[in-house]
């Protein structure tokens, strides 16, 4: 692996394993908040799932970086200029109907992006896709299930379901952006090319939402910056929550 | 005057055969069992709360890893106990509601704070280690379905213990600072967990009766005992101070000695004075209550659905 495939590698590495961590914390958030105790299952098990998938991302990311640091190191020891998840991962939960709705698309995104990936020529990418292939499916059954109940449910779920695809769309653009690093990396059969997946994403909600009796927003708003570290103003505390303990004690093992 | 039925109860009792739902039994038997597997189930939902204090803070990705599938578990457990309870004609909005409105309890022990990262492991330990002792023993319970919840749940309540008592070890083995955390926790939740066995046998308001229709098969002082014994070696592995000074061996008896507990308190928080008794109970009504136009939404999806299917057929 040449060098600055490595480096490249590192960081995209770093940006799956970024998106897992901050998702699998805001789904966490939900235990015991659920609207019943199946649901309350439901969320530990998914938020379970993603952090199993920042585990494996961050394991290599510190075997590709080779400078001594572990999973723990990548998920507690930086900064959220640092970060590089998508922004739609860092939004709060909101209401059940927002949870849901952002779950729909990261699971429709999941559901295009993970089939790439274990098409990686690096075996690592490939191995940890074939893992969280088989949890997305269920992911987006769930999710996908909710939507269609919220918008076909009562008109109070109808407008809450409608307000989170509003309020959420703008964040969906840059789930399919590409940078030079991830430019590098589908060129070399590494990483997937998301833009690419942009028309399916676009075709597979827009059938849900439909059958959801929710409309697709017309509107070209466009949030923008997770990638290169320009986030909301939610990760900083989300952040300094998820560290705090880890930081109050330097260099502990737990 | 005992009627066949009720001689034919006490002799499947006597005979360790198994109650189940379908058979005939006292009013007095259902009762008392409804009261005590749905605040044992209430005990494994409200328990969700004092862990998931801690799920966003866990210290590693191991940790939280963990703790959400520890928690997720005893939600599980909830969901057994309920439906184990619903066999004997109670549905789960009925002791959701007694819950709520206080009619029916759940373990004191989460009307503790959980303070520190150490708490979860305190947690772990302590209080599964001590809620083990007590379902060991009821994986003999005289009714059915309980004692199957019982042998499925013991399976993961051991896993939960042991893993409580490692995140200990490895907090004690650690630095100043985490030794310091482990031992606060186990001087707090030390006798809040001998307390989980409840009352004194001769305070026990429940105890005689439920013996004798062995769903209960072994006293409160027993158990606890047992527990005592048990946590002595693993305190002296933790290298941490044991919070009884007067814990000793007694050659006679084959068993610890240790000091009396402080039943004013345990009366005092189970009646409402613990750091987190209303917050606990607010806090599930406030979820069941925003989750309401969730659960709606539904019963009314479902309908459109029935409805479009009846008019299909049609």
């Amino acid at each position: 692996m040449s060098d600055q495939i490595k480096q490249a590698t590192l960081e995209y590495t770093t940006r799956l394993g970024d998106d897992s961590v901050v998702l699998g914390h805001r789904i966490s958030e939900w235990v015991s908040y659920g609207p019943f105790l199946e649901e309350d299952i439901a969320y530990g098990n998914v938020s379970l799932d993603y952090i199993g998938r920042a585990r494996m991302f961050y394991t290599y990311a510190a075997e590709l970086a080779d400078d001594g640091r572990d999973e723990d190191d990548f998920a507690y020891m930086r900064n959220d200029r640092e970060y590089r998840n998508l922004l739609l991962m860092e939004l709060p939960k909101g209401d059940f109907a927002y949870s849901q709705v952002r779950q729909l698309f990261a699971d429709v995104y999941y559901t295009l992006m993970l089939p790439e990936l274990l098409q990686s020529k690096d075996e690592t990418l490939s191995a940890i896709a074939a893992k969280a292939i088989k949890e997305t499916k269920y992911h987006l059954r769930r999710s996908r299930d909710w939507v269609l109940r919220l918008g076909d449910g009562t008109e109070e779920s109808h407008q809450r379901a409608q307000k989170a695809v509003d309020q959420l769309w703008g964040y969906t653009h840059e789930m399919f952006d590409m940078d030079e690093t991830e430019q590098l990396l589908a060129d070399a059969g590494i990483g997937v090319d998301v833009a690419g997946l942009r028309d399916r994403w676009l075709q597979m909600v827009t059938d849900i939402l439909m059958q959801a009796t929710l409309e697709v927003p017309e509107e070209s708003w466009a949030v923008r910056g997770g990638r290169t570290g320009y986030h909301t103003e939610n990760l900083g505390h989300m952040l300094t929550e998820m560290q705090i303990v880890h930081r109050s004690h330097p260099g502990c093992k737990w | 005057m005992t009627t066949p039925q009720e001689q034919n109860f006490m002799r499947k009792i006597s005979a360790e055969e198994k109650i189940e739902p379908k058979d005939w039994m006292p009013d007095a038997y259902r009762k008392n069992l409804i009261r005590q597997i749905s605040q044992h189930a209430h005990s494994e939902v409200i328990g969700m709360q004092p862990e998931g204090n801690w799920l966003t803070r866990a210290p590693s990705l191991r940790r939280k890893a963990i703790l959400l599938s520890k928690i997720q578990d005893e939600a599980g457990h909830g969901l057994y106990l309920y439906s184990a309870c619903e066999t004997l004609g109670i549905s789960r909005s009925e002791m959701i509601e007694q819950l709520q409105s206080g009619a029916a309890k759940y373990s004191s022990i989460f009307n503790y704070p959980t303070l520190t990262w150490a708490d979860v492991g305190a947690i772990g330990w302590l209080v599964d280690g001590a809620a083990i002792v007590n379902q060991v023993s009821l994986q003999r319970t005289s009714y059915g379905p309980y004692s199957r919840g019982m042998i499925r749940i013991c399976k993961e309540e051991s896993f939960h213990q042991r893993q409580g008592y490692e995140a200990m070890l490895a907090l004690a083995k650690g630095s100043e600072g985490q030794k310091a955390m482990a031992q606060d926790a186990l001087d707090r939740f030390y006798w809040p967990a001998l307390m989980m066995f409840g009352p004194h046998d001769s305070e026990s308001a429940h105890s005689q009766k439920s013996m004798e229709w062995k769903i209960k098969r072994e006293t409160n002082d027993d158990l606890r005992q047992k527990f005592v014994d048990q946590t002595v070696q693993q305190i002296e592995v933790l290298g941490l101070e044991h919070p009884d000074k007067n814990i000793k061996w007694n050659e006679e008896r084959g068993h610890y000695d240790s000091s009396d507990l402080n039943w004013d308190e345990f009366w005092s928080v189970i009646n409402g004075n613990g750091h987190c008794n209303r917050q606990r109970v607010e806090h599930h009504i406030a979820a069941h209550d925003e989750g309401e136009w969730v659960r709606d939404a539904i019963t009314a999806y479902n309908e459109k659905k029935r409805a479009k299917k009846a008019q299909h057929a049609a």
